[in-house]
């Protein structure tokens, strides 16, 4: 099944025309991840799964249902910011984030409020206003706040946000956890490397369109051009005439498709290899090749 | 989630000295008027004061009439305006709507917990003049403004409930304004500060002789009708056409609060 499908998702705010005809498939039990510059449309998609914004045109499908009312209750959310009560404490933010909306029983309120403390690594903050809270204990309650109701989809908006990188590295892991235990996540971040350690399939948008939506080990497959490194760099490019594709200094780039044939063949030819990989691309080579500068850069 | 907003509400120190300050003004009254025995002339100044000083068992009548031009109506538009853009601008309404909480749920949740605060303060505000008055000034049967036999025991604890509901229900109609106001703009200050302005507006209007046409359509125009429950036997025309005025006003705004709450992006 499907968890998120959206098919021309668009919304324009007047003039602006923010998401344009956007169709997402996120499978169940992936972790897909949304890239793009500020500005590209991601927290306006974000927005729009979760019903705070209407679409202009397009249909949205969350886990089968085309009614957002009755999927939302199995979905866990961070947009933007996390956001609390200052004047209460992180454990009566979360017991009247429960108590709100269906599906929440009264009896077990305590020990799911306490359960989420724990998997985020609150449990001993006690009774401090939130106010009183740091940037990542903010974020860390945001994401209590989301897994509430042992959601079946989180939809998280730039979950890193605030977190040093021992608690990135932290809540990674916990997200992976949860993945693997059959929630789907569907994370947008304009961070590269967040969405690469943590995301299996990966979209990318600009300027509110869809650009790139596959696999991530798709995306970084082969380039068909084999990296060679070398001190026989001059012998080498006479013999490798025609096939050669860049030459920096002692470093070949090669267009061959088998790098054992290459290898054996220059080795063959009695030439000294110090390094000898396939190509690959990076993500941030497929994101940059696939959007323009963010729009918060006025040219 | 009516549980729900009265437990934000109420928790809320907020709003606890909100209650105390709406208090304060009537008792510190008392206490002068007590102190000097100086009280107004018969005719002037709020109602019923001139009368308390014989009697303090109308002084929840009058410390309501202190209240009722200023001091009530800023508290109640203050709580209505942050209802729901209060939460706009913490952030916390995208969460409660993803949760999800229907939109016009919590729209009406909010709309009760703002009518139990106006509850809460103006029988609060009653209770404690009734107290501060039999102390202060002793009790006796209530008169009546028109003369007649004096009122006592359940009819008068009848009138002045009445007075309450009123009282009250005039109340909801500046929180309705600032109800719809705080679904339209994000800044709780600005829906609070615009709600005042149409009262400040309408009391300007309702003193001006050229506005006399359209007087008897200004919302504040009968807030003041209730001292017509102390009169024998009770004048209705008054009361009446403030009950049924500030009833359409109730309906329209909130009409229009649901339809533009309803259909809203919310990009907070």
């Amino acid at each position: 099944m499907t968890a998120i499908r959206t098919t021309g998702l668009t919304k324009s705010f007047g003039q602006l025309t923010a998401v344009d005809g956007v169709d997402l498939e996120v499978n169940e039990g992936d972790r897909y991840g949304v890239l793009g510059p500020n500005g590209s449309g991601k927290t306006t998609t974000v927005r729009m799964l979760l019903g705070l914004v209407h679409p202009t045109r397009g249909e949205i499908e969350l886990l089968g249902n085309r009614r957002l009312q009755r999927a939302l209750p199995h979905v866990g959310s961070l947009v933007e910011a996390p956001a609390a009560y200052g004047h209460l404490s992180g454990r009566a933010n979360l017991t009247l984030m429960d108590a709100a909306g269906p599906g929440s029983p009264r009896r077990t309120r305590r020990h799911r409020v306490d359960e989420v403390l724990e998997t985020v690594g609150l449990a001993a903050v006690g009774r401090r206003p939130v106010k009183t809270y740091s940037l990542g204990m903010r974020q860390r309650l945001g994401l209590a706040a989301a897994l509430l109701r042992r959601p079946r989809l989180l939809v998280l908006d730039e979950p890193g946000n605030g977190l040093d990188p021992q608690g990135i590295r932290e809540v990674r892991d916990l997200l992976l956890r949860l993945n693997a235990e059959g929630t789907t996540l569907f994370v947008s971040s304009h961070l590269l490397a967040e969405v690469e350690a943590l995301c299996t399939r990966v979209a990318v948008l600009d300027r509110g369109r869809l650009v790139v939506q596959d696999d991530l080990a798709a995306l970084r497959a082969r380039t068909g051009r084999i990296l060679v490194r070398t001190p026989d760099a001059a012998t080498a490019v006479a013999l490798l005439d025609g096939r050669l594709a860049d030459r920096q200094g002692d470093r070949l780039l090669i267009t061959a498709a088998d790098p054992a044939a290459l290898n054996a063949e220059l080795v063959a030819a009695g030439l000294r290899i110090a390094e000898l990989r396939p190509e690959v691309r990076s993500l941030e080579d497929v994101v940059l090749a696939a959007t323009g500068p963010g729009s918060d850069r006025i040219a | 989630m009516i549980a729900v907003e009265l437990r934000k509400l109420f928790r809320r120190p907020r709003t606890w000295v909100t209650l105390l300050l709406l208090d304060a003004l009537p008792t510190i009254v008392a206490i002068f008027l007590a102190v000097t025995d100086v009280g107004p002339r018969p005719g002037e100044g709020p109602a019923f004061l001139a009368a308390v000083l014989s009697n303090g068992a109308l002084f929840p009548a009058a410390a309501l009439a202190i209240v009722l031009p200023l001091f009530l109506p800023i508290a109640v538009a203050v709580v209505a305006g942050d209802s729901v853009a209060g939460e706009a601008s913490a952030g916390t309404l995208r969460y409660l709507l993803a949760r999800p909480v229907g939109r016009t749920r919590l729209l009406a949740a909010k709309l009760l917990a703002v009518a139990a605060f106006i509850l809460v303060a103006v029988v609060v505000v009653a209770g404690t003049a009734y107290v501060v008055g039999t102390h202060l000034f002793g009790s006796h049967p209530l008169p009546t403004l028109s003369g007649g036999p004096p009122l006592s025991g359940p009819a008068a604890t009848t009138r002045i409930v009445l007075t309450v509901a009123y009282v009250g229900w005039s109340m909801l109609g500046v929180a309705s304004v600032a109800l719809f106001l705080s679904t339209v703009t994000d800044s709780s200050l600005g829906a609070a500060l615009g709600a005042l302005a149409v009262l400040v507006m309408s009391q300007v209007l309702v003193l001006l002789d050229a506005a006399a046409a359209v007087r008897p359509y200004l919302p504040t125009r009968y807030w003041l009708a209730f001292v017509d429950f102390f009169r024998t036997p009770i004048l209705w025309h008054d009361i009446g056409r403030g009950v049924a005025l500030q009833g359409v006003y109730v309906a329209v705004l909130l009409a229009f609060a649901w339809a533009n709450f309803t259909s809203k992006d919310i990009t907070s």
